[in-house]
């Protein structure tokens, strides 16, 4: 069954400065990328949504010059604010308080979101604005709390439920896999979940096995979700409002470790689109996916690769489920090189699916098999030599992309 | 009495206007009636209500109506399952007629219920038709679910329906969370948490329910205690089978679930709790003559005796034919007439059902997200909007 998707091609936002409060990661800013351009490309996959309804009809809503232009570029616009400084963590929670304001249906559950401010403070102060009904103190019962949550969707409230880590989401896997995704389905389309699931994961500091799980993988066979996964302030924003305004079930990944980058943001309003993936360096020779915390030691890698010659194309792919294969594809198309760059586990995870997505989709535009560097299949242990060694380092990036370009 | 009313318009949408009148149902009044309950209730850290219903000679003939549809149904399933028109799982309800129809009798439609995988008479209550049952039993487009869900899926959205669920005991927290939308927005109505004697096992009701009564949430939840968890009898599943005082701190209440006028009672008193206190747990001692599903033949783990033994004393159906016909409603023919004619109903929907066609192979991928994929996104400078992927 071919789908014709209509797409207009936009830009993607670059990351212009990137400030770390860890200084062993200080990176310099680099030139920011605008591209417009005017073509539609009309392309059929086999992966996506496919649905007879889908159509030319689709063209009247697409504008013919697509673009979001950051900021605080080099030929500011006049008509803009300068924009202001934040973290990530208030990034997410200016995007989460401006969704509040605008519909009153929105509310968040989770444990110590209310009073406590949150355990990495996202939703800092909310309580005492908006009351504790609208941001409500849960009990450890993520089962059933993320149950609630998705009871109240199918009522139509838009309730965001938070996971103090995403591997204590893994209590309320029945409740996200069986109804939150499937209840749209089952019901023939009466009941829609327009949830919002988000969390920290990933790799932290030394925080032992349990608390370090990099479980995208294990969501991402679930059918009717989206899944996508932030990596900068001004994404994390976007993402966070088009996740709350979408009306399906969304998973949002964050980072223990990224909380506390700080980035200027627009201070207009902006959503960014959920499926799109971002164009993070623009380059010829070889194609580095890559998303969430990974992106930082791509950029890391990259810049010791462009000082010895060479030239990557970083692309944030952002979305989990679907995967932006048009973005993916063209750079695919032009580099003929891929590196996945991950860190969920080996075995089944983004990166393992991501390689066979690509393989049967653009096959003939690879001049050499696919790699993916991923995190090791273990638990994470808890000494700091064997926690680095368990995720992917920038040594190993540089050494792979040399490998490959050979 | 709004309700009656409202089970009235229900009846009369089913039987044309020639048949009410000649059947005399249109004399039948609304005055009062009052009948005792066959059994006192039992409380746990409540006062319990009175054992004196009222009711009225309408509202009993709606109940014997409705049950026997729901009997008349059933059955009928079962025997679509052993032509093999119905697949996989299905559970069927009968024997549990009278707690479907006491509650309906008690709530109205902004009130919402959610149930296990028995789901097909409380569909029906709830205002489904017996077209949209019997096609989504046979997997066909004009079903609830599209055909898409099964047996486990009837869900009714109009109808304050809210399924229709395989996984044991997860519907309860999706119940509290109905309960919590329902005092978000502040309607002044309350949620129905249905879950088996097996289900009350399960860790996830215990977690809800500390947080409904944590909130006051608007919940009330109702143990439909067969007494049998598939093939595991009460006693050796539960070291405490008093359903109705697991709450501890919730009160509960234990309800003679065969008889439709202690439900009703039952229910709205707990309407009227919920609304005020938070949540209340009902316990219904019920019982189902088939077993489990159709793939067990409900004999290995209790005796025929037994289930005659509460078919010829038990039976809901029966209890609501004796009142009827104590209080001089309607004559034995009447009544023989009515389960005709409900039986008649239903053969013309299997009919009607079975000329359904099969879901478009398109509809694999329907409904899987809503609308497709995509938000409206923006920029900042709003000027351009980005576009949206189909």
């Amino acid at each position: 069954m071919a789908a014709a998707l209509l797409h207009g091609v936009g830009s993607t936002t670059p990351l212009s400065s990137v400030n770390y409060n860890n200084s062993r990661r200080s990176l310099p800013g680099y030139v920011v990328h605008e591209r417009k351009r005017a073509s539609f490309l009309i392309q059929c996959y086999g992966s996506l949504l496919p649905g007879s309804k889908i159509g030319i009809n689709r063209a009247a809503k697409l504008s013919t010059n697509a673009v979001t232009t950051k900021q605080d570029n080099v030929t500011a616009s006049t008509t803009s604010k300068p924009g202001h400084e934040l973290l990530l963590f208030e990034a997410l929670r200016e995007g989460l308080e401006e969704e509040m304001e605008r519909d009153p249906r929105v509310c968040v559950m989770g444990e110590d979101v209310g009073h406590y401010g949150g355990s990495y403070k996202v939703t800092k102060g909310l309580a005492d604005k908006y009351g504790d009904l609208r941001v409500l103190d849960t009990p450890i019962a993520e089962n059933s709390f993320t149950g609630m949550g998705i009871g109240a969707a199918m009522t139509g409230l838009r309730p965001i439920v938070e996971g103090m880590n995403m591997g204590f989401l893994l209590l309320a896997f029945n409740q996200i896999s069986n109804n939150c995704g499937m209840l749209h389905y089952t019901s023939g389309g009466q009941f829609e979940i327009p949830i919002v699931i988000r969390g920290p994961g990933g790799v932290g500091r030394q925080l032992g096995a349990e608390h370090s799980q990099r479980l995208e993988s294990y969501f991402q066979s679930i059918p009717g979700i989206q899944m996508v996964a932030c990596s900068t302030p001004y994404n994390a924003k976007g993402l966070m409002k088009a996740a709350i305004r979408s009306d399906n079930p969304v998973i949002l990944f964050e980072h223990v470790l990224l909380y506390n980058l700080k980035e200027r943001v627009p201070d207009e309003e902006y959503v960014l689109n959920l499926e799109e993936a971002e164009m993070v360096r623009m380059g010829e020779h070889v194609t580095i996916l890559t998303y969430s915390r990974m992106r930082y030691h791509v950029m890391q890698a990259a810049k010791t690769l462009v000082n010895k010659g060479y030239d990557p194309e970083v692309i944030d792919i952002r979305s989990l489920k679907p995967f932006d294969l048009h973005t993916i594809g063209n750079s695919v198309k032009k580099t003929h090189r891929v590196v996945i760059v991950e860190e969920c586990m080996r075995t089944g995870g983004i990166g393992a699916s991501l390689t066979a997505s690509i393989n049967e989709h653009f096959h003939d535009y690879l001049d050499a098999p696919i790699v993916c560097l991923s995190s090791q299949d273990v638990p994470t242990p808890y000494a700091g030599t064997l926690e680095d060694w368990t995720v992917v380092q920038p040594a190993q990036i540089v050494a792979t992309v040399e490998q490959l370009c050979q | 009495m709004a309700q009656l009313t409202r089970r009235a318009a229900a009846l009369n949408k089913s039987l044309p206007a020639a048949i009410l009148a000649a059947r005399g149902l249109a004399t039948a009044s609304t005055s009062p009636i009052t009948v005792e309950t066959s059994l006192p209730f039992t409380a746990h850290k409540i006062d319990p209500p009175s054992r004196s219903v009222e009711t009225s000679s309408q509202e009993l003939l709606t109940f014997f109506r409705d049950m026997a549809l729901m009997r008349r149904m059933e059955i009928a399933a079962d025997s679509l399952y052993k032509a093999k028109l119905i697949r996989g799982f299905c559970h069927l309800y009968d024997g549990q007629e009278a707690v479907c129809v006491g509650m309906e009798a008690a709530i109205n439609r902004k009130d919402c219920i959610i149930t296990a995988y028995r789901d097909h008479c409380i569909f029906l209550g709830r205002g489904g038709t017996l077209l949209e049952a019997f096609a989504e039993l046979m997997g066909r487009k004009d079903g609830c679910s599209k055909g898409k869900g099964g047996s486990m899926h009837f869900y009714k959205k109009e109808g304050g329906f809210y399924g229709g669920h395989g996984i044991v005991g997860a519907q309860v927290p999706l119940g509290c969370g109905l309960a919590f939308a329902q005092k978000y927005s502040k309607d002044e109505s309350v949620t129905f948490a249905m879950y088996g004697d097996g289900a009350a096992n399960q860790g996830q009701l215990f977690e809800a329910l500390n947080m409904a009564a944590l909130w006051d949430l608007p919940a009330i939840l109702v143990c439909e205690n067969n007494h049998y968890g598939m093939g595991t009898a009460e006693w050796r599943a539960a070291k405490s089978p008093a359903y109705y005082k697991r709450g501890d701190y919730v009160p509960g209440l234990k309800v003679d679930g065969m008889d439709a006028l202690a439900v009703k009672q039952a229910c709205k008193f707990a309407k009227e709790h919920a609304l005020k206190n938070g949540p209340i747990i009902l316990e219904m001692d019920t019982y189902r003559y088939h077993g489990h599903s159709m793939s067990d033949p409900g004999s290995t783990y209790r005796t025929r005796d037994e289930i005659s033994g509460v078919r010829q004393e038990r039976d809901p159906i029966e209890r609501i034919r004796k009142l009827v016909l104590a209080h001089d409603i309607a004559t034995e023919k009447e009544l023989k007439d009515t389960e005709k004619e409900v039986r008649k109903e239903v053969d013309e929907a299997i009919a009607q059902a079975k000329e359904s066609p099969m879901p478009d192979p398109s509809e694999l991928f329907t409904n899987v997200y809503v609308k497709g994929l995509g938000t409206e996104s923006f920029g900042a400078d709003r000027k351009e909007v980005r576009t949206v992927l189909p």
